[in-house]
């Protein structure tokens, strides 16, 4: 497109209904979706957006882009089919806490380490919506669910944790109830080189309401989550009066009044995988006794060669040492033999 | 070669075709001696057709029966169609292998066996009893012809001042042998010294070790007083042309490559290994200067679904597997056919059900790719015959899969894939063009309707970077010609029969059944499927020569069929369909079309043989 055309996120919507249930978390997360699809400027039909089974998964309907509404579980594997031969698209996953952690454990896990260079929103609602209200691997054990009406036993998945051990490149947290960072932090997934991995926290009003109310909430936020930032010490509260120090690998809650100044905090460095393998794993309940905050923001951001660019690599290096394939060259083999 | 003079006349025989099966332990290089015999008489001319028959376990227990690995190939001055019957030598190194294979070979037959693979110990692994003696034994002193060698010990002097320990030492047996069986068919040594100098390039001790053990084995054969015969197999009758051997799953993946050339389309293959289809991956891997992007992905419904996101953004998707692997990605499949995408599915079968027999052949996949689906899901099925059949029935299928916008099975199985026989290869500028069905974009009053159709019921390509064509699609049921989602009745069944329709069409886009062989009408119709051609067309052309009133047809089209197959069928009293299951095709040609046609079935991992075929046709030509 050599002439820029001004557009606004709802030139991205499509004409279809939308019909997620009144009050779900999804509809901030498609409007600030297309929101940044208009600010970074995408032509429409470079980019693709694929999905897998559940409420979340109905997102590609809602986009007047190219969409594929596949599988449950396995939209990763469709992308990543889509990224290998198509490497110049703007490819987006949509996937949920069920698609992506249980039945499509496997091929997310694949995906990451890969590291095809698309986006994963990980719409995250601690329960199974679509099927109408069982227990997700990410709700918390004892969950009271109708699949586990004296609670659950399954310990719950720690996503961005999985993704880290998965040797993914970019792993970020949001929220559906602050949709400003949301958007900041959907810029950064998409400006990453490398499958950027964004957890977003979403509410669902009808089977799981209030699941992440601790983090959304004005009263308890302050308290309970930690907004950070590269090159910028982990600080939190109400007034910023608190922080987190590394006492040798252990994260400490601290106030800053006392005993300790800001220059003892721990300084984000999204680039220092350790030190985001330990960001990754404050993970306590919110409610539990000492809870540390819960992180948000982009955890980690580390550089690797993406996948479609060392196939492409391999293909090119074939064809300069060999030549473009011929095929009849191909098909005549090492050796042959004539007859007559 | 430089040979010695023989010290013994030696005289020579002409045969007109010959039946060896190579046979010992799966770590004897049973399979490589097989391929380098069969290689070598392929460039003798000779038409040929091999059966690799090994066990599912890499080292599977030394000596013991279970481990035996065998290599049967018939080849001849006539034409071939099937690694044969029986055979008229067994090469055994050890007391397993000559267990094992005995039965396979024909009375009179030629035993050449490794002594020291007889020992006391060797004997004992092959569950003989202890004082037992085989090779002794008068049943088969008086039944067969024993040639004993020491081929360990032979080797093992060979390379004495080689430097090398026992253990190399003995690795080189196989080619002791190799180099007997040359000199006993009077064959060239050229093409495995060849094979044995770029396999081992940065080797050379290995080469050297490995021919002058090839060569002590063929100069055995002529300084020995044992045999004083050798045989001379002259070259067949083959059709004028340029030939190579080819195994079904190097067809296989050549087939692929050409028809995604030919469609202009970058071909994908995404797969995960499975006995016996991953030398698909294995050759397609090794041509990506042919665009090739070939992803070894983390499990069977990855692989289908990283095809059906290549072929989403306008790529020929493609996948392979097995049964079980299949199996795995029914799913996916369902979601191509509701897609409508061109995607290509091989299905290299294998015994079942279940892990069922890895190594072992069988046709028992054809109602999986019939109906293996939830839902009202049809699909086009396309099967290959023979190894080098697989280069075209592949390209057909994708053809179809293209130019129709429709997954398509590929039907290969474990005999068509690992046997081998000479292929007179096209020329690439004689392949037909296949056709793309590609959307046109730009400016558009209307919104765009990436279901609506043609004629043939084919809807447009529409793919990720054309302007004013962006669509949704999913495995939701579609409403017609939008793509929008609906969950209107009346569109469901509508779009139910549309995508049955469709594949019906396709019968008017191949061509009709031919009889292979026979007259056009008469007593009884062979009709086949697969890889069971060879075995009925050689007892076919058997019982021609009895003046038998038999034919052979062979159905590549399993779905849609042929529009002339019913037609054919009825010009015969008696329709005999030779099925490797329990009866698939049988059925369903019974039910579509009220006929009532005969089953000849065998679920024993092993192909028919052309006796048995033979014996079936008589025997209904008799009732």
């Amino acid at each position: 497109m050599e002439k820029t055309v001004k557009r606004t996120g709802k030139n991205y919507a499509s004409d279809q209904d939308i019909r997620w249930c009144p009050g779900c978390g999804d509809y901030s997360i498609l409007k600030q979706t297309q929101s940044v699809m208009a600010e970074i400027g995408l032509k429409k039909e470079e980019v693709v957006f694929v999905s897998g089974i559940g409420c979340s998964s109905r997102f590609p309907y809602y986009m007047d882009t190219y969409g594929i509404h596949s599988i449950h579980g396995r939209a990763p594997a469709v992308a990543s089919g889509l990224k290998a031969t198509r490497p110049e698209l703007s490819v987006w996953l949509i996937t949920g806490d069920g698609d992506a952690l249980s039945i499509g454990g496997n091929h997310f896990a694949h995906l990451l380490r890969r590291n095809f260079d698309l986006n994963v929103l990980l719409f995250n609602n601690e329960i199974y919506g679509l099927t109408k209200g069982q227990y997700s691997p990410t709700s918390p054990i004892n969950k009271i669910t109708k699949s586990s009406p004296v609670g659950s036993l399954d310990h719950p998945f720690n996503p961005l944790a999985f993704a880290m051990g998965a040797e993914a490149t970019f792993v970020a947290r949001a929220m559906d109830r602050d949709p400003k960072h949301l958007r900041e932090i959907l810029l950064r997934t998409h400006q990453h080189k490398g499958t950027s991995l964004l957890e977003i926290y979403q509410n669902c009003p009808v089977f799981n309401d209030h699941a992440f109310e601790a983090f959304t909430e004005k009263t308890s936020k302050q308290n309970s989550t930690i907004f950070v930032q590269h090159g910028k010490p982990l600080t939190f509260g109400a007034n910023q009066e608190k922080g987190i120090r590394l006492d040798g690998l252990r994260p400490q809650a601290v106030d800053l009044s006392a005993d300790y100044t800001i220059s003892d905090l721990w300084i984000h460095d999204e680039t220092d995988r350790t030190k985001a393998d330990l960001l990754v794993r404050m993970f306590d309940d919110p409610r539990s006794e000492g809870a540390l905050p819960r992180p948000f923001g982009v955890l980690y951001a580390g550089e690797r060669s993406t996948y479609e660019v060392e196939m492409n690599a391999q293909i090119e290096r074939a064809i300069a040492l060999e030549g473009e394939g011929d095929l009849d060259a191909l098909f005549a083999g090492k050796s042959t033999w004539k007859i007559g | 070669m430089e040979t010695k003079k023989p010290m013994t006349a030696k005289s020579t025989e002409e045969r007109e075709e010959v039946t060896i099966l190579f046979a010992g332990d799966s770590g004897d290089g049973i399979q490589l001696t097989g391929n380098q015999f069969t290689n070598t008489t392929a460039l003798h001319g000779n038409d040929i057709s091999t059966f690799p028959n090994f066990p599912a376990e890499i080292r599977a227990p030394q000596g013991t029966l279970a481990g035996v690995s065998g290599f049967q190939l018939h080849f001849g001055g006539v034409p071939i169609y099937t690694p044969g019957d029986s055979c008229d030598v067994l090469v055994v190194m050890n007391a397993a292998a000559l267990k094992a294979n005995l039965p396979k070979l024909k009375q009179r037959g030629t035993i050449i066996a490794n002594r020291s693979g007889f020992d006391k110990k060797s004997l004992k692994l092959a569950g003989y009893p202890d004082d037992a003696a085989p090779l002794k034994a008068e049943s088969l002193t008086s039944r067969y012809r024993l040639f004993e060698m020491d081929v360990t010990r032979m080797t093992r002097e060979t390379l004495a001042d080689s430097g090398m320990g026992t253990k190399e030492r003995d690795r080189s047996k196989n080619m002791f042998v190799l180099g007997f069986i040359y000199w006993m068919y009077s064959r060239n040594l050229d093409f495995t010294i060849k094979f044995l100098e770029e396999k081992f390039a940065r080797k050379p001790a290995i080469v050297a070790a490995n021919v002058k053990v090839l060569k002590a084995g063929y100069h055995f054969g002529e300084t020995s007083e044992t045999f004083t015969t050798r045989y001379e197999v002259k070259a067949a009758p083959m059709p004028e042309g340029v030939y190579r051997n080819v195994m079904g799953n190097q067809a296989t993946a050549m087939g692929l490559i050409a028809a995604a050339k030919k469609a202009n389309l970058k071909l994908f293959y995404g797969s995960y290994p499975i006995t016996p289809a991953s030398d698909i991956l294995h050759t397609l891997s090794k041509h990506k200067n042919f665009g090739v992007r070939t992803f070894q992905a983390e499990d069977e419904i990855a692989a289908v679904c990283s095809a059906i996101g290549a072929s989403f953004g306008g790529a020929l998707g493609a996948t392979a597997s097995s049964g079980p692997g299949i199996a795995l990605k029914a799913e996916a499949i369902g979601l191509a056919t509701i897609l409508e995408l061109p995607l290509l599915i091989v299905n290299v079968q294998r015994g079942g059900p279940s892990t069922g027999l890895p190594t072992k052949t069988e046709q028992a996949d054809l109602f999986q790719a019939m109906y293996g689906r939830n839902g009202e899901a049809p699909l086009p099925v396309v099967a290959a015959r023979s190894p080098y059949d697989a280069f075209e029935a592949v390209f057909e299928a994708a053809r179809i899969s293209i130019e129709h916008m429709i997954p398509v099975f590929f039907m290969s199985d474990g005999y068509i894939a690992n046997g081998a026989e000479p292929w007179q290869f096209p020329k690439a500028a004689d392949l037909p063009a296949i056709q793309t069905h590609f959307a046109t974009p730009g400016a558009r009053e209307n919104p765009y309707l990436p279901y609506q159709r043609d004629e043939r019921l084919v809807r447009e390509w529409a793919i990720p970077g054309m302007e004013n064509l962006q669509h949704r699609i999913g495995g939701l049921e579609k409403e017609d010609l939008t793509g929008n989602v609906s969950y209107d009745p009346e569109n469901h069944e509508k779009m139910v029969r549309i995508r049955e329709e469709k594949v019906e069409r396709i019968a008017h886009f191949i061509p009709d059944l031919e009889i292979d062989n026979g007259p056009e009408e008469g007593d009884v119709l062979v009709l086949g499927w697969g890889s069971t051609y060879g075995a009925i067309k050689t007892a076919v052309v058997q019982l021609l020569e009895e003046n038998k009133g038999v034919a052979h047809a062979h159905l590549r089209y399993l779905n849609p069929f042929p529009k002339n197959l019913e037609q054919v069928m009825r010009r015969y009293k008696t329709v005999l369909i030779p099925e490797m299951n329990r009866g698939q095709l049988l059925p369903i040609l019974r039910g579509k079309y009220l006929i009532d046609a005969k089953g000849l079935n065998k679920v024993k991992g092993v192909p028919f043989t052309a006796a048995e075929i033979k014996a079936e046709v008589k025997r209904l030509i008799a009732s």
